[in-house]
């Protein structure tokens, strides 16, 4: 039986390398699968702490939280595809259109 | 943590195996490259151009129906299993939200994303 | 309608709208759309008038998920207030842009929904949930005019970034979970008087902070809103700035004053900071603009500081001066972008400074209707920015905060200059070249007149809102 703590953990760690992941790379592709592991680990705690409380809602949420990922992933493709189609390449530093 | 003092002196000499035959055979063989000589060797075919080439959006558009649609079957499930307890007020939930996604699915198609171009 | 629906009267009208509008954008004719926003305006007004009619009521629905109290029907009424204006500009500043699309106005209902939503939010998964159905549907209109390469880049971050903040809320919902074994807003609270200082709830706290900091664009969450508000379409700009800063100041005030009470010392503090530090950005940095647009975004971000200063009072008065400050300011907000949307200098959006000189020579009413909103935002008496401030400002006092009301009157001085400086290009300068041209529209004006009535209205009299106001408040405090 592993410990409760280890899936808090290592949701813990997911969380922050998703936060670091945003943070420091610039293509929007991963800065968007960075932000999808934050979202995840969210999922792997919620799972963790309803196995604790042995009730479902935590579980339902999960399933929340899917779905709105993917609407979120099919919003966010959309957004990239529609940007890279007017400029052929794809990376936030680019998008410096607008400043101050 | 002197346990792991063998396991340290393992690594070590795998480490330095690995770079003496390495830098040994870089210092005995002679060095003629030639186009054949650099070619994968039983890694599958020569690769054709970048990968970041555009797909027909038309895969895409697809994908995201799908994508949607599976992931909302999600709720399906767990309102299986409960839906003899829960009764017909469950049913008719489930009824309005199915509703509510297959006027989802007609807008597709009246868009036209499920015709292929 | 069933009766275990009524309490959700107003949320069931718009979903309701919502299908038709879908429906009706499928049949012919597939060119001209004007008739569906026709028909959202028509269900945006049936909403609220639901609201109203509902004023008073208290219930619960979905297993207590969904609460209808005062609190929901006055932000109910801000929203779609907000949003009929929204869809008044939006009738014909589609069509001269060539966007005439029916997926406008469907996503301007679902973000409506999502903002009503969140009003009527008692669980964290409901407030999750409209927080999500709001951002998504705006990430799409922000990038609505898809030809502009402003447009794709506005709606990239403004979807990044959000999607980021999300991430955050998300994480935070987690560890409040984890802490009390709840989602629902009144039993967090429970285990929050119970549990002594858990800290996995402070820090969920925390991470739901982040993620509303980003919705209502308080520093250090703000780097968005100016380049969304500049590449947006101008209507979906007002919305942004009125509609969604309301729904995410709804969730905010209902976590932290009714569930989060018992933690009132150590947000407190936390917020006292963010605070200041919106309202002094967001001044310093709006009078290097000389866009409009981005100006504007700046001086709301400033007006969120404002309003922050409103929570850190908290109390009836404090809680009460925020949602009367918000009605105050959303009436101000989508005046002004409606100013700016009417105008058109060759063939452009007129958003430059210098578009707008010499205005009042030649369009006196349309420089007047500007002007006016401008000094609202300002905090001119009579207008309702002037009372707005008062009893925000009053209520900062009153609970001890001197050195935050202080901070806060010499901000609006600051501010005072930038909005001042327009007002000094419209009424005192020439303009060269091409002139600045408003477009014909009468919903147009009909906006533009309904917000001007709004801005005096609540600016003379003031005290029956504010009494509806701190009435809405009551059922969190209690």
């Amino acid at each position: 039986m592993v410990p409760e703590t280890y899936y808090t953990m290592l949701s813990a760690i997911l969380f922050s390398i998703g936060v670091v992941g945003v943070l420091v790379r610039r293509n929007p592709l991963v800065i968007f699968m960075s932000i999808e592991l934050m979202l995840n680990a969210a999922n792997l705690a919620l799972v963790a702490f309803g196995a604790r409380f042995g009730a479902a809602d935590a579980q339902v949420l999960v399933f929340f939280v899917m779905t709105v990922a993917a609407a979120e992933v099919a919003v966010g493709l959309a957004i990239i595809v529609a940007i890279f189609r007017l400029r052929r390449r794809l990376s936030v530093d680019d998008l410096s259109l607008m400043r101050w | 943590m002197s346990d792991y003092v063998p396991v340290l002196i393992y690594a070590a000499f795998i480490v330095a195996f690995a770079v003496m035959s390495l830098g040994v055979a870089a210092l005995l063989r002679p060095s003629r490259s030639y186009d054949a000589k650099l070619q994968n060797y039983e890694c599958g075919a020569e690769p054709i151009g970048q990968a970041w080439v555009q797909f027909p959006v038309g895969f895409y558009l697809v994908a995201l129906v799908f994508l949607l649609f599976d992931l909302l079957a999600v709720f399906l499930f767990p309102w299986a299993l409960v839906l003899r307890g829960l009764g017909l007020a469950a049913f008719w939930a489930m009824a309005l939200f199915l509703a509510i996604l297959s006027l989802g699915w007609l807008y597709a198609y009246r868009e036209g994303i499920l015709e292929w171009k | 309608m069933d009766a275990a629906l009524l309490p959700l009267a107003p949320l069931v009208v718009v979903a309701g709208t919502t299908v038709v509008l879908i429906l009706l954008d499928l049949l012919p004719p597939r060119t001209s759309k004007v008739h569906l926003g026709v028909v959202a305006l028509v269900g945006i007004v049936a909403t609220l008038v639901s609201a109203l009619f509902l004023w008073g009521r208290a219930g619960r629905a979905f297993s207590g998920v969904v609460v209808l109290d005062n609190f929901a029907l006055f932000f109910d009424v801000v929203i779609c207030y907000a949003v009929a204006l929204v869809l008044l500009l939006s009738l014909d500043y589609l069509r001269r842009n060539g966007m005439e699309r029916g997926e406008y106005y469907i996503l301007v209902l679902f973000a409506t929904l999502g903002m009503l939503l969140m009003a009527h939010a008692a669980d964290l998964i409901v407030i999750f949930l409209a927080l999500e159905l709001m951002s998504l549907s705006l990430y799409v209109l922000a990038g609505f005019f898809q030809a502009r390469l402003t447009a794709a880049e506005s709606a990239m971050k403004y979807f990044l970034l959000g999607a980021f903040a999300t991430g955050f809320f998300v994480y935070g919902i987690a560890l409040i979970y984890g802490a009390a074994g709840t989602t629902a807003l009144d039993r967090v609270g429970a285990a929050l008087g119970s549990a002594t200082r858990d800290p996995l709830l402070l820090i969920g706290l925390g991470l739901l902070l982040v993620g509303f900091g980003f919705k209502i664009s308080s520093v250090p969450f703000h780097m968005w809103a100016p380049d969304v508000y500049e590449g947006a379409p101008t209507s979906v700009a007002a919305l942004i700035a009125t509609g969604s800063k309301a729904a995410g100041f709804a969730g905010l005030l209902r976590v932290l004053l009714s569930t989060f009470r018992g933690a009132q010392p150590d947000w407190t503090a936390l917020l006292w900071v963010l605070a200041v530090l919106t309202m002094t950005v967001g001044n310093v940095v709006a009078i290097a603009q000389s866009n409009l647009k981005r100006m504007l975004a700046y001086s709301s971000i400033a007006h969120v500081g404002y309003m922050l200063v409103g929570v850190v009072a908290g109390g009836p008065l404090g809680a009460g001066g925020v949602l009367f400050y918000l009605l105050v300011y959303s009436f101000a907000t989508a005046g002004a972008f409606g100013v700016i949307l009417l105008l058109e200098r060759g063939r452009q959006e007129a958003v430059n400074q210098d578009d707008y000189g010499g205005l009042a020579a030649r369009h006196p009413v349309l420089a007047l209707t500007l002007a006016l909103f401008l000094l609202s935002l300002i905090g001119m008496p009579p207008t309702a920015g002037f009372a707005g401030k008062f009893y925000l400002f009053g209520a900062a006092v009153r609970s001890g905060y001197i050195w935050l009301a202080v901070i806060a009157v010499l901000n609006s001085a600051v501010a005072a200059y930038y909005y001042l400086r327009v007002i000094v290009y419209m009424y005192m300068r020439d303009q060269e070249g091409v002139p600045t041209e408003p477009a014909p529209s009468f919903a147009g004006r009909l906006a533009l007149g309904i917000a001007l009535w709004g801005v005096f209205q609540l600016g003379l009299m003031p005290a029956p809102v504010l009494d509806l106001a701190q009435a809405a408040v009551a059922p969190l405090l209690r």
